[in-house]
């Protein structure tokens, strides 16, 4: 930014935004929302919400994972995030139990897919161990993959990862953090 | 000999954040405010456009000022077109944040011939060196420092 450069404002940078989508050249919408758990970085793509990402994430790494996996087109957009936003509010007031939102899997591998759309299957509230899961995606000897693929769940808090436990207990690790599982643990059982 | 691989291109958000103001710079001192906010659009609707395909993104702001400088082209060619004479003041223009630059200083720039123009609104509207001038006007830093050169003197000639 030198001195005598203008100002792109506020008004201008939106039309922009605006145009971009009608002419649907946003590949990747992008918000943040604040929340109990912290900020959330949103993502979109046409298809749905592609990832969710905690404040304990990079945001440049996020970005750029985005970037080099899906594409560039990446913009702040956040009314195509409207109906997240919403429901996010929801589920963290103790409103909201399951989400009905539009999922994009593209981040997503075929293992690591078929352990989240199975864990995406427990209800809120309850729990089950890595080896229940494995056991139910019919890979009963796999639940450290299960437990790797749970660790890197682009979409998190949405795709409930937090209700896998360990046996006996024990939380188990979390992708953003042992607090935030802890929180959303006892969001859903209060 | 390592494998080619893709550019890595940053996120277009950081793109738009890094140079939209450069961008505007260079087209309020090229077509004027009344037509730079279109050419704006357009020219950033461009390079989202074509951004996924882009090869060396090494120079992102030369890639858009190049991307400005065919829409400035169009927008001339436009309003060349158009039947009212464009000289003719717009009463119900609102003003600009740019209201504090000197008009006059523009009108005797769009004046110039057109090489010593780009020249001179790619160095001080857009603050650009003379390598990328060079680059945005496909000619040699050498000419491109003439260009300027030139540009100024006759612009100074102008104003005294």
């Amino acid at each position: 930014m030198t001195a005598n450069e203008a100002t792109v404002n506020q008004a201008l940078a939106s039309r922009f935004v605006d145009r971009a989508e009608a002419s649907g050249l946003i590949d990747v919408a992008v918000t943040t929302m604040d929340s109990p758990i912290g900020t959330l970085l949103l993502m979109a793509t046409r298809r749905g919400l592609v990832r969710v990402a905690f404040e304990s994430e990079n945001r440049d790494e996020v970005f750029g994972e985005v970037a080099t996996n899906l594409s560039p087109r990446i913009l702040e957009a956040p009314r195509r995030l409207d109906p997240v936003r919403r429901e996010l509010d929801s589920y963290f007031s103790g409103r909201l139990q399951d989400f009905d939102l539009d999922l994009d899997w593209s981040l997503v591998g075929p293992f690591a897919q078929r352990v989240l759309r199975r864990t995406a299957r427990i209800p809120y509230g309850s729990v089950a161990s890595y080896g229940d899961v494995a056991h139910e995606i019919g890979s009963p000897r796999a639940a450290r993959a299960v437990g790797n693929a749970l660790g890197s769940n682009p979409i998190p808090v949405v795709v409930p990862c937090h209700r896998v436990v360990r046996t006996g207990g024990n939380i188990g690790g979390y992708g953003g953090g042992l607090p935030r599982k802890r929180w959303l643990l006892d969001l859903e059982t209060s | 000999m390592s494998t080619v691989r893709p550019t890595q291109l940053p996120p277009f958000q950081r793109v738009f954040d890094d140079h939209s103001g450069a961008v505007l710079s260079f087209l309020l001192g090229a077509i004027g405010p009344s037509e730079a906010e279109d050419c704006f659009q357009e020219t950033m609707l461009s390079a989202l456009r074509a951004y996924p395909r882009l090869v060396d993104a090494t120079n992102l702001r030369g890639w858009l000022f190049t991307i400005a400088r065919r829409k400035v082209i169009d927008a001339r060619r436009a309003m060349a077109r158009r039947p009212t004479p464009i000289a003719d003041p717009d009463p119900g223009a609102a003003p600009t944040a740019e209201s504090d630059i000197d008009e006059g200083l523009w009108d005797d720039v769009r004046s110039l011939p057109v090489k010593q123009r780009r020249a001179v609104v790619l160095r001080f509207a857009g603050d650009r060196s003379y390598p990328e001038i060079a680059e945005a006007m496909s000619t040699t830093q050498d000419s491109a420092r003439q260009s300027v050169h030139e540009g100024l003197k006759k612009l100074r000639r102008d104003r005294t």
